[in-house]
């Protein structure tokens, strides 16, 4: 507060013009903000992608809502949002405050950790569907009962693996945001504990977990904005079968505009998913203090 | 801050009685603590186990022969190991789709650095209500998937005439990457002292020279971070090239593999060569680059 009342009148003489912003906002209002106003327009309109959009009223609007097949992608993406988030919530925390240990051995297991974060989306789907082909994959190949399922075939279990490379992929990164918070935390927190008694689970229950609450606060926001972006992985690995088993909103809208080439119809969708976005968001700002944690931050 | 100061003392107060006991020999306790923490590293190996079994059968699978794979166990190593995979990708122009990955990745994410690192600079330096409200839109902004705008995007890349370019791909790569981008920078650049700009405007220095002379150098951490997030993010990249681009010769690697894969369905060992070939250049920085890697990105999202 004090520096900025003192460089106030400085500033005000000779602030950066708002030109030096003009590129980036530019940029992104073409490809961002515009497109959303057109996916608006778009999806009151008929439209097959080649042609001239043809004006069409509320028909789309009519059809997405009463739709069963977006209906179910609707509910099929909250019902992955929800799982994925308590699969890998744990599993990332956990991770994340073990391999924020000071021993060598957690660092180099870090290190491997890493490893999926490296490889592309379209790359991972392809491994797993291979992995988990009935015929060819390990499990087939070495006769593991439990592993010997056609987990891509059945309608069950397909939601379920994708739910599992999906956290396959992205544990990594959010066990890295996990490290990175608990290594912020004052060890003279955990001494003072130590001291006064308290075993290594009180410790993770009453100092661990408290402190890391802005963090998680980060993962959960990025790990649920991202369930509505999960659209490559899915697309390769199961093409949102078998049925509609993994047509998530995303794909659905996907397969809806790109190949049944039904443009009106998929802006609906879009406007959609941006607006559970755009909900999502306004929700974690609201309840979790996510501001405060921007100021936490500038702080740092 | 508060926080920092609560939780923990009353609850290690109320929860354990035999607290006096302990003072005698904290050293020791600590080093037990820290030492024995058997489930941790049980569940530690076993997700390195996850991590590592796909990754490792990848690799022996693509040495195979395509005769091979049917009959081997999964997880051996291959009796007579082939590169005959290798040079079946190489001879599909892999060489060719690498080139246009670096040339999209390089595009996108220079493009992006430059007008994010000038707009966090203006966010950070500026008064003007028009620079506060910009800082909102790209707050507001990473809330938009990018899923959601394809459609139009596609629609305008067509109207610009721009289909099928690795321009068209580098374009909304570099808009989407923008406000976390600039979102980062900013916290960064906020933690430069007024005092710096003050002393170097003394010396008669205009915003040019101390954008390019203190807040540049200043701000290389964050710069770091934010090059590696956003090209791994570009550089693996699928809707994009995807719907933008069409012939095969603008193909980028993630698009490679999977058209690959779609004809090579029944040649898995040559299917898996591709996909390590498509991840090495990566695999190869960060091999090199571990550290800055780890470090920018943890740095960038850090509590």
């Amino acid at each position: 507060m004090s520096t900025a009342k003192v460089s106030a009148p400085a500033r005000q003489q000779g602030g950066p013009p708002f030109l030096m912003a003009l590129p980036a906002l530019l940029l992104f209002a073409v490809f961002a903000l515009i497109p959303m106003g057109i996916v608006v327009y778009l999806s009151f309109t008929r439209w097959d992608g080649l042609g001239a959009p043809a004006w069409a009223g509320t028909d789309n609007w009519h059809t997405a809502l009463t739709s069963d097949v977006t209906r179910h992608a609707l509910w099929l993406t909250l019902k992955f949002m929800l799982v994925s988030w308590l699969v890998q919530t744990p599993i990332s925390l956990l991770l994340g405050v073990f391999v924020a240990g000071k021993q060598r051995y957690r660092a180099l297991l870090a290190v491997f950790y890493f490893v999926p974060l490296l490889i592309s989306t379209a790359a991972i789907a392809i491994i797993f569907k291979n992995l988990l082909d009935p015929n060819f994959g390990l499990g087939a190949s070495l006769d593991l009962p439990l592993l010997d399922q056609n987990w891509l075939g059945d309608p069950e279990l397909a939601f379920y693996a994708v739910v599992f490379v999906i956290a396959w992929q992205f544990v990594p990164f959010h066990t890295l945001l996990y490290q990175a918070g608990t290594r912020q935390i004052p060890t003279s927190l955990y001494e003072a504990a130590a001291i006064d008694g308290a075993g290594r689970l009180a410790q993770f229950w009453h100092i661990t977990l408290p402190q890391l609450r802005y963090t998680v606060v980060t993962s959960s926001t990025l790990m649920l904005v991202g369930s509505l972006t999960y659209f490559d992985l899915v697309f390769v690995l199961t093409g949102g079968g078998p049925g509609y088993a993994t047509r998530l909103l995303p794909l659905d809208m996907y397969i809806t505009g790109f190949q049944s080439n039904e443009m009106g119809l998929a802006s609906a969708i879009s406007v959609i998913l941006v607006a559970a976005g755009l909900l999502l968001s306004l929700i974690v700002v609201r309840f979790s203090g996510f501001s405060q944690m921007r100021s936490q931050q500038a702080g740092v | 801050m508060s926080a920092l100061s609560h939780a923990p003392q009353t609850d290690s107060e109320a929860r354990v009685p035999q607290s006096s006991a302990a003072p005698s020999t904290p050293p020791g306790r600590l080093a037990r603590l820290r030492r024995t923490n058997s489930p941790g590293t049980l569940g530690g190996l076993l997700w390195l186990l996850i991590v590592l079994i796909p990754v490792y059968w990848v690799v022996v699978t693509s040495l195979r022969s395509r005769e091979g794979f049917f009959d081997a166990n999964p997880l051996a190593l291959p009796t007579d190991p082939t590169l005959e995979n290798y040079r079946l990708v190489l001879d599909s122009g892999y060489t060719h789709f690498l080139w246009n990955s670096v040339v999209v990745t390089a595009g996108a994410t220079l493009l992006t650095l430059a007008v994010s690192f000038l707009a966090a600079y203006a966010i950070v330096r500026g008064t003007s209500r028009a620079l506060r409200w910009t800082f909102s839109v790209f707050l507001l902004g990473l809330a938009i998937p990018l899923q959601a705008t394809i459609i139009p995007v596609y629609y305008l890349i067509a109207k610009a005439q721009m289909y099928d370019t690795l321009g068209a791909i580098v374009l909304p790569s570099a808009a989407f990457a923008i406000p976390l981008t600039v979102i980062i920078l900013v916290n960064f650049l906020r933690d430069i002292p007024d005092e710096l700009y003050e002393s170097m405007r003394a010396d008669g220095a205009g915003h040019w020279r101390m954008l390019w002379s203190l807040a540049l150098p200043l701000s290389r951490p964050a710069l770091i971070t934010v090059t590696i997030y956003d090209a791994l993010n570009v550089w693996n990249g699928f809707l994009f090239p995807l719907i933008l681009t069409q012939s095969p010769d603008k193909r980028v690697l993630p698009l490679f593999v999977w058209s690959f894969q779609g004809e090579f369905t029944i040649n898995i060992p040559a299917i898996l060569a591709a996909v390590v070939l498509s991840t090495l250049p990566i695999l190869a920085l960060y091999v090199v680059g571990r550290r800055q890697l780890i470090g920018g990105l943890t740095a960038g999202f850090g509590k």
